[in-house]
């Protein structure tokens, strides 16, 4: 094809080209812009004409983890020459950081919403993946009756508006003291990410040949041996594939969190836009948590980025 | 492929004579799934159901009485419901429109040779994946009338996007367009790319003009998956809540998840937003029912 290309193709290549780029840089911006407001001191975060080169800290993230109050009068030479260089950086930004009577460093509300939503997206992730495995196993290799109405309500639960489940789960929770617990957004998130799993999973045995197995069957294995030491270790990509597309749903989902957790079990997603407050927000320690808590996602979409398609299309598109 | 495995059942078989019979596997791996979707799925539903007939307030102790049908008749009544639908329509309309565009175009675009494609289509992937509450507090500091980025870039001075209520529902969609256009260029990208080459040799051939060529050639090839992305983001525009919730709190873009939020777990009005909520999700299972044939019917070419 390349050979045969006339000089307007070419030319229409390279504009082409041209436009992919500048289409790309277009999209990248708003991720740029906030990883670099991050990584600025707070003078330079909302100046105009907006500050691009300036030289890069990391005091957004150690004001980030820690809890800080304005500082009345300037730290003493002697206060100041004994902080650690990290206390040192909000010392300079005209803040200090709060210590309890013993002296130890107060942590701010952020490490608790990061560990909370790890501990609520690995769990469902778990149990999401495993039950969509064994459920996809089973409409795989057996005939079930009715189908594609059962595959069909499956994906429906997945397609219900969060806000409108959340009205009577509120209520299920309240009566039974599962609201704000990492248990009650596990649930919530384990059910909307298995229709999920269970369409994908599906997929992914499908296209392991029953053969495999039926010969395994011959030479002696039970079913249930057949299904953990052939079929599990074939779709080993597809697991793996399916659990980070669940882990990135529960770990971004906004809304159930919003209403059913407040402080104990509360996830990142709820917690980083309440820090804006009122007033003049801080947005280099919004940025620096915003950055943290996308970094994740940013990287398994790099290692999801040949299964992307699939996942995205409940399993219906493969390439 | 549905339909391509179909072991058999038989009691015979040897595999049912050694360890648990199949049927009994077969069930085993698939009725906690059934059943736990219906305990959290839809068990929830039947008990909000029953909430949708009364006027029943989650914030007071008082009983909940019996008022038959009369949530839904008010809602159906109330011109400000009909006003958050209204809203909604037009946010869909935008929003998907923008996103068909944008996502199309990049990927007829990306259909050639191109150097680093693959890197490319990955970084152009990213917005989907993040958080939309996140993104959404995120575009607040671009779209900021004093020192936001994206004034500045555009040299519109201090305008006001987020606190106009003619601009808002629009400011909404512009990023509710930057992270979900990749999503329709992923499919278009998948659609395009199976077109077969020798179609457009033969259009070649026939000195066929680039339009004649791509409404007689590309579009109707690419139409069956491009529905697929128009249809879901549709579905996931109705029932959109972060972005416009984070983004703003003028009533200009209070879209019908909104108002059922407020109405529910600010308002306290548990029964008629049970009521409301039931609306919604007959609109949404239709949509839904429409996506699932349209999965379908490309799964099976």
């Amino acid at each position: 094809m390349a050979a045969v290309q006339t000089r307007s193709e070419r030319a229409l290549n390279r504009v082409a080209i041209a436009a992919v780029l500048v289409i790309t840089l277009i999209f990248l911006a708003p991720i740029y812009w906030i990883t670099s407001t991050a990584f600025k001191p707070r003078n330079l975060a909302t100046t105009i004409p907006p500050t691009v080169l300036f030289e890069p800290e990391i005091s957004p993230f150690v004001k980030l983890f820690t809890k800080r109050s304005q500082l009345r009068e300037a730290p003493t030479p002697e206060e100041y020459a004994a902080a650690p260089w990290w206390e040192r950086m909000v010392f300079d930004g005209g803040e200090k950081i709060v210590r309890s009577g013993r002296g130890e460093v107060q942590l701010s509300g952020y490490p608790n919403r990061f560990m909370n939503s790890l501990i609520v997206a690995i769990t469902s992730t778990v149990l999401a993946v495993g039950m969509g495995t064994f459920t996809a196993y089973g409409f795989s290799r057996f005939k079930v009756k009715g189908e594609a109405d059962l595959l069909f309500f499956i994906l429906s639960t997945r397609m219900l508006p969060p806000v409108v489940v959340a009205i009577p789960m509120f209520l299920m929770y309240r009566a039974v003291g599962l609201n704000d617990t990492h248990w009650g957004l596990i649930i919530l998130y384990t059910a909307f990410n298995l229709s999920f799993s269970v369409w994908l999973m599906k997929g992914f045995i499908d296209e392991i040949p029953k053969e495999y197995e039926e010969a395994a069957l011959v030479d002696g294995y039970t079913r249930m041996q057949a299904f953990f030491k052939i079929v599990i270790p074939e779709a080993a990509t597809g697991i793996a594939a399916t659990a980070v597309f669940c882990f990135i749903t529960a770990w971004n989902e906004y809304a159930f969190a919003l209403i059913m957790t407040n402080r104990r079990a509360q996830t990142a997603p709820p917690f980083i836009p309440s820090q804006v407050g009122s007033g003049l927000p801080d947005w280099t320690v919004i940025a620096a948590g915003t950055f943290l808590f996308l970094l994740p996602v940013a990287i398994f979409t790099f290692l999801l980025r040949n299964h992307l398609l699939r996942g995205m299309s409940f399993g219906a598109i493969r390439k | 492929m549905a339909t391509a495995v179909m072991t058999s059942l038989d009691t015979k078989s040897p595999a049912a004579s050694r360890g648990m019979s199949d049927i009994r596997i077969r069930n085993l791996f698939i009725i906690p799934t059934i059943l736990f979707l219906i305990v959290f799925n839809i068990f929830p539903l039947i008990y909000s159901l029953g909430y949708s007939f009364t006027d029943f307030r989650a914030s007071s102790h008082a009983p909940a009485n019996f008022v038959g049908l009369q949530n839904y008749r008010a809602l159906l009544n109330d011109p400000f419901i009909w006003l958050n639908f209204a809203i909604t329509a037009k946010y869909v309309i935008v929003s998907v429109t923008g996103q068909v565009i944008v996502g199309f175009g990049t990927a007829m675009l990306l259909n050639r040779d191109i150097p680093l494609k693959g890197l490319l289509t990955t970084l152009l992937l990213l917005p989907m994946m993040l958080s939309m509450a996140v993104v959404g507090l995120f575009w607040k500091l671009l779209y900021d009338p004093s020192f936001g980025i994206i004034n500045y870039t555009f040299g519109l001075g201090s305008f006001e996007w987020l606190s106009n209520p003619d601009m808002a529902l629009y400011a909404v969609a512009i990023t509710d367009i930057w992270m979900w256009s990749p999503f329709v260029m992923l499919l278009s990208l998948a659609g395009l790319s199976a077109v077969p080459k020798h179609l457009y040799e033969a259009a070649a051939i026939d000195r066929a003009g680039p339009f004649y060529t791509f409404f007689r050639i590309t579009l109707p090839l690419v139409a069956p998956i491009l529905m697929i992305a128009i249809i879901f983001r549709t579905m996931e525009a109705f029932k959109t809540f972060d972005l416009a919730y984070i983004l703003t709190s003028q009533p200009t873009t209070e879209v019908i998840s909104i108002r059922l939020y407020k109405m529910a777990f600010q308002e306290w009005q548990t029964g008629r937003s049970c009521a409301l909520a039931y609306i919604v999700l007959i609109m949404v299972l239709a949509i839904t029912n429409i996506y699932v044939k349209y999965l379908n019917k490309v799964k099976e070419r």
